[in-house]
């Protein structure tokens, strides 16, 4: 069996976010940029997996669409133990173009479940799994928070509003994931990063495709009032605030 | 031309959410000079079909075949894209939750129509089409234009208001042909989280974090929730400890939020908590530290030991819920 592991290469969790061009562009001075948090956990999910050696996993791969920028991101992936890297060489234009992209490259190549994150931390889109699914025509288990295999079948529980739900699926698909997939990530070893810097990134080219969506500015929020503090001597006083002034209570 | 909303029930029955995307939808065909119509998929109980037409929709679309119980991301992705080409929608609006996320990738591909996801406010404009949206977890916003003939939005929970327009709305149910081997997935088992306020519902959350110091110092913060008829929350760690149930971990990798009112008790307010929380209209912080980030966000904070004021404020709500 074949994983693929896609990947969105994002600033680190706790980054300040600044804007700059007329707030066209993200600021990128001293940015950390990091693997997204899901996808490092779907990644170490994958590596559990294929650890079982009843799982039959062969191989997992990571797949990207990004520019060359994002190599140190996948080497890190690499690192962690993903066998084999995909870039496609492109900057990620929204999630249509980011879908399609891979879809192009697995048609040729088909894997038999693909693990996407529920959404990135920079675009907040929650799409691209879901739309990679349409593209290759094949299920998708959305909001995934554990997923088991057995036998070639795979056995998942995914969140439902106010529940949870088990249901089974046979390969191939993509499960889009959440909390629950994995504890913590794995951490690389000295070992995994002198084996990472060995290991094939096969860079692709991009399809000839148009995104369908387009950031026209970015906005920073609007600051919030500062806070209004309350004597500890007094806490009904916030109650009162609440009530009176707030007037949501 | 027209908006399409697809409305979820869940047992049968609405809740607020779906008026939220009803208003939206209504509003957003009134900005097109449009009507707005709604899908409803599965069986619900008799008059909520009707309870739609009060926030604004001129018209309800009803499939109830059995085979559409389960939620199948393929078999709801097809019946929807062929009533949105059916009523010639331009814009269709699905809540920004599971189900929403679910679906609204799978129709974009179907129907090459672009998605502004996690959509908080009306269009900015119509033509070009420019929504809303949120990005890099709440500490900033975009104003995304879709460029597509048919747009697709998923809207945030509890980030619009419930317009009542009420006006008689027609339902037609129709019937829908199901490919057999369509439905896909197969569900074994269905555990559902009964009685309580969902977390994602809730108007009143409150929350607490590593300063609340033992799982055993809980009771004070239920009985608040309890009486203000909020629900319950905590920080990560919290959940990670086994504390709290992992339902109620709220933060960019737990739930995303957005309630009237949140109390962070014993919660720093690390970016990756506040991610979850950033969008509450209030937010009351409790915490010994008066450095904590968490007052940088909180509109009114106690700078104290969660342990003695919690009690203080449930006596000061009891008190007031009494008159
Ligand atoms: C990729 C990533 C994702 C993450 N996602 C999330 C997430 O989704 N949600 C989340 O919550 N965290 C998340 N975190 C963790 C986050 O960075 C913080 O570590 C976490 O939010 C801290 O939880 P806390 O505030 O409960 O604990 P602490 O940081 O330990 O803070 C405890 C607070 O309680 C105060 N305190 C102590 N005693 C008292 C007392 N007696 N009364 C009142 N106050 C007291 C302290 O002053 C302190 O401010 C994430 C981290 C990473 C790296
Ligand atoms: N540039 C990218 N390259 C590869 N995978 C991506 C990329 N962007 C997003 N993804 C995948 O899609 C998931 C959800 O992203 P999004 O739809 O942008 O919220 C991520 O967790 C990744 O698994």
């Amino acid at each position: 069996m074949k994983l693929l592991i896609c990947i969105s290469n994002v600033p680190d969790t706790t980054t300040k976010v600044k804007f700059t061009d007329g707030l066209k562009k993200l600021d990128e001075t001293g940015i950390q940029w990091v693997i997204n948090p899901w996808d490092e956990l779907s990644l170490t999910r994958a590596l559990d997996l294929k650890d079982d050696v009843a799982n039959g996993i062969d191989r997992i791969t990571v797949a990207h669409v990004g520019l060359v920028g994002s190599e140190p991101t996948i080497r890190k992936a690499l690192a962690i133990g993903a066998d084999d890297a995909i870039r496609i060489n492109a900057v990620p234009e929204d999630a249509y173009f980011v879908a399609s992209q891979l879809a192009e490259v697995i048609k040729n190549d088909p894997y038999d479940i693909i693990l996407c994150g529920i959404e990135s931390s920079d675009f907040n889109g929650s799409t691209v799994g879901g739309m990679l699914a349409e593209f290759l025509g094949i299920p998708s288990v959305s909001a995934v928070s554990s997923l088991k295999l057995e036998n070639g079948e795979a056995f998942l529980t995914r969140e439902i509003d106010g529940g949870k739900e088990s249901v089974s699926m046979t390969v191939p698909f993509v499960a889009i994931v959440q909390k629950g997939i994995a504890k913590e990530p794995r951490i690389p070893s000295m070992r995994g990063i002198m084996m990472a810097r060995s290991k094939p990134i096969n860079v692709i080219e991009p399809a000839a495709i148009e995104p369908l969506t387009g950031i026209l500015q970015y906005e920073m929020p609007k600051p919030r009032a500062a806070c209004k503090f309350v004597d500890p001597e007094n806490p009904s006083e916030l109650i009162t605030l609440l009530q009176n002034e707030a007037k949501i209570i | 031309m027209s908006v399409l909303t697809f409305v979820e029930n869940w047992d049968g029955k609405f809740k607020k959410l779906t008026f939220e995307l009803v208003s939206y939808a209504a509003k957003v065909a009134e900005m097109m000079n449009t009507t707005a119509v709604a899908l409803s998929i599965g069986k619900v109980e008799p008059g909520e079909l009707e309870k739609l037409g009060n926030y604004g929709v001129k018209k309800i679309i009803h499939i109830q075949n059995e085979e559409l119980i389960i939620l199948d991301n393929q078999a709801y992705t097809s019946v929807i894209a062929d009533v949105v080409t059916n009523i010639e929608a331009t814009v269709v609006v699905l809540a920004n939750n599971n189900t929403g996320k679910a679906i609204a990738p799978r129709l974009s591909v179907r129907l090459h129509a672009g998605v502004g996801s996690g959509v908080s406010k009306l269009p900015l404009s119509i033509d070009p089409f420019v929504v809303y949206k949120k990005v890099y977890s709440g500490r900033a916003f975009a104003d995304l234009t879709i460029k597509s003939p048919v747009r697709i939005i998923t809207l945030a929970q509890n980030s619009f208001e419930l317009i009542e327009t009420p006006n008689e709305a027609s339902v037609e149910t129709i019937a829908f042909q199901v490919d057999p081997g369509m439905v896909r997935t197969v569900v074994k088992d269905v555990q559902k989280q009964s009685g309580k306020i969902l977390l994602t519902d809730a108007e009143i959350v409150i929350s607490g974090g590593r300063g609340m110091k033992s799982p055993d110092n809980w009771g004070p913060l239920v009985e608040l929730a309890d009486l203000l008829g909020g629900a319950t929350a905590c920080s990560r760690p919290v959940s990670d400890e086994g504390w709290r149930p992992h339902e109620e971990h709220t933060g960019q990798t737990g739930k995303i939020i957005a309630p009237n009112l949140y109390f962070a008790f014993g919660i720093s307010g690390a970016t990756q908590h506040i991610a979850g929380v950033s969008a509450s209209k209030y937010i009351v912080a409790v915490n010994t530290d008066k450095d904590a980030p968490v007052f940088e966000t909180a509109q009114y904070g106690i700078i104290g030991d969660a342990g003695k004021i919690l009690p203080k404020l449930v006596e000061a709500v009891r008190e007031i819920k009494s008159k």
